[in-house]
């Protein structure tokens, strides 16, 4: 079974577009959205859930007044500034540690699990879905990142099917560092921005910290051919897997409006054949 | 006053806004950019550098002459980061969210403080702007530390203007939190309209007033307008698609010196923001 997640580093590069664009050229896939911060794979794939759980992960405290004596240790131990100085915990600020709950002499504080939100699992008109939505405001993205990658495989494994296609979080931080860990490869979607190439770099740097392989191509590549070429040679001079280039095609957006990918909307468009011959490589370097 | 610049979905354009906010605004204004797995706004401020400083977390480091391998420590741990199996003591600083559970407990004063590198910050300067940003190391997992430490560096005196990180989780949090007003930049499509959505939950939840700034607001649909309508949510700007627009942005330029007349728009901006901010306390005070 393969595991290819999409990543940018940057945000708005066109992450989701291209995982939907491919979800109509794959077959015998799981989709994924590892992005469970700001999911939005959904919007385009309409999935029809089955399968609803909650996901729960960590603690935050929270102070018994009956039994509190203001005696203040757990002012004095919080390192993170949960506690006012009339003994409430803010559980904004509150990271969960249970320090407080330790030490309180009165066990006056107690310790509830958090429900930080929801998993799923679904069916889409173009196969089985996994997916996610963070609350707001929560912690352990990375928990969930790994929990929706795990109930993926297994369903991969159950259905019998060979490829998972994960659409990744940006930046390079908790949530991609849980999505990209043991993958068979991530492509790296850059823009030819100077903000693009800096943040592709980054995100090359933790692809290869983590041993992952890495495969490169470029979206909107007509806003500045230049840079675009110097990506290329910059993928090349590092050994990364050079996949092609998508032109600035605001089919991309009609067809997001539409609900639908890019190549339900026209089957024929110039940001389409570019994204199937992206696919047909990407196929051949992963063996599919 | 401080405004946090933020946005839900990646790429809508957080830091084209604070970088002209800022250098339209001239001096006595900071650039906190806190999107710090992937900072940016340096790359169009081009700020001198005048200081550069490693920032390390606090993690535990277990001196075994002293352990007694009674196991408090790994019991307080709930992040997993300290496991005692037999006569072996491990420490995972990697996942250490410095607690300091575990010296504390140590009945044996066998555990010290070491560092975890986070990350880097550096500080500089750029026409009168103060600029401020954080690099989280690569394979470092916790950007909010870093992210706090980037903002004490907060002047009240100044205006201070934060780039947030996208998303709407801790990072997020870390970067909106006790700021005075939230500038949700977004962009006109669905994706950008779900995502906008939870980043209203998050300024609301933080009870921050925000407003809207509508990014290449001619493409796409009209479901942020008839959202932010129905919500009652103050559109402050509007930034047409035009190709001369990202293509300045692709090279590093900033939109007020490609198309100067943008500099009174942005001014224009600051003044709305601070009498919505005005107007805000105002109304919660009295």
């Amino acid at each position: 079974m393969k595991e290819l997640i999409v990543i940018s580093g940057k945000g708005g590069t066109g992450k989701t577009s291209l995982i939907a664009a491919f979800a109509t050229l794959a077959e015998n896939k799981v989709l994924c959205d590892a992005d469970v911060d700001a999911a939005d794979l959904h919007l385009i794939m309409d999935p029809h859930v089955f399968t609803r759980a909650d996901f729960k992960s960590g603690h935050t405290a929270a102070i018994n007044r009956n039994k509190c004596t203001e005696c203040g240790l757990c002012l004095d131990l919080c390192r993170f500034s949960a506690i006012s100085d009339d003994f409430n915990v803010n559980p904004i600020d509150c990271e969960g540690c249970g320090v407080c709950v330790y030490f309180c002499p009165e066990k006056a504080i107690d310790f509830p699990e958090n429900t930080c939100g929801q998993w799923f699992i679904s069916d889409t008109r173009f196969g089985p879905m996994v997916h996610a939505r963070l609350r707001i405001a929560e912690e352990n993205s990375g928990k969930l990142v790994t929990l929706v990658r795990q109930k993926s495989k297994r369903l991969a494994d159950e259905k019998n099917l060979n490829l998972i296609l994960t659409d990744g979080p940006p930046g390079v931080g908790c949530p991609v560092i849980a999505s990209i860990g043991g993958a068979s490869a991530v492509l790296i979607v850059a823009e030819p921005t100077l903000s693009g190439i800096h943040d592709m770099q980054r995100v090359i740097e933790l692809a290869n910290h983590f041993k992952v392989p890495a495969m490169v191509c470029v979206n909107k590549f007509d806003l500045n051919p230049d840079l675009t070429r110097d990506i290329e040679n910059f993928a090349r001079v590092e050994g990364l897997f050079w996949l092609g280039r998508i032109p600035f095609d605001p089919i991309f957006i009609k067809a997001m409006v539409q609900g639908q990918t890019i190549f339900e909307y026209n089957k024929n468009s110039g940001a389409g054949k570019a994204v199937k011959k992206i696919w047909n490589t990407l196929s051949n370097l992963l063996n599919l | 006053m401080i405004i946090s610049i933020a946005s839900g979905k990646g790429g809508t354009g957080k830091t084209t806004v604070a970088t002209n906010l800022a250098r339209s605004m001239g001096s006595n204004v900071q650039l906190l950019d806190c999107d710090v797995e992937e900072p940016n706004a340096h790359l169009f401020i081009n700020p001198s550098f005048t200081s550069s400083e490693t920032v390390f977390t606090p993690v535990p480091e277990v001196n075994e002459d002293k352990c007694t391998y009674c196991g408090k420590c790994a019991e307080i741990c709930q992040f997993k980061a300290i496991a005692v199996v037999n006569e072996n003591i491990l420490v995972f600083e990697a996942l250490c969210h410095s607690c300091g559970g575990c010296w504390e407990v140590c009945p044996e004063s066998a555990i010290h403080e070491s560092g975890r590198e986070l990350g880097v910050i550096q500080k500089g300067y750029s026409n009168g702007i103060e600029f401020i940003h954080g690099k989280l190391r690569i394979g470092e997992a916790m950007s909010p530390p870093l992210i706090k430490k980037v903002r004490s560096f907060e002047n009240p005196d100044k205006l201070t203007i934060i780039d947030a990180p996208p998303g709407t989780s801790c990072p997020v949090i870390a970067s909106m939190k006790d700021t005075d007003f939230v500038l949700l930049v977004t962009e006109p499509t669905p994706f950008g309209l779900y995502d906008l959505k939870l980043a209203v939950g998050a300024a609301q939840m933080l009870n921050i007033p925000l407003g809207l700034v509508i990014n290449r607001s001619d493409l796409g649909d009209s479901g942020v307008k008839e959202y932010a309508h129905e919500m009652n949510l103050p559109i402050l700007m509007e930034i047409p698609f035009e190709r001369q627009i990202a293509e300045a942005y692709s090279r590093g330029k900033m939109l007020v010196d490609v198309m100067p007349e943008w500099k009174n728009k942005f001014l224009k901006l600051y003044d709305q923001i601070k009498n919505l901010f005005k107007h805000q306390t105002r109304n919660t005070k009295y």
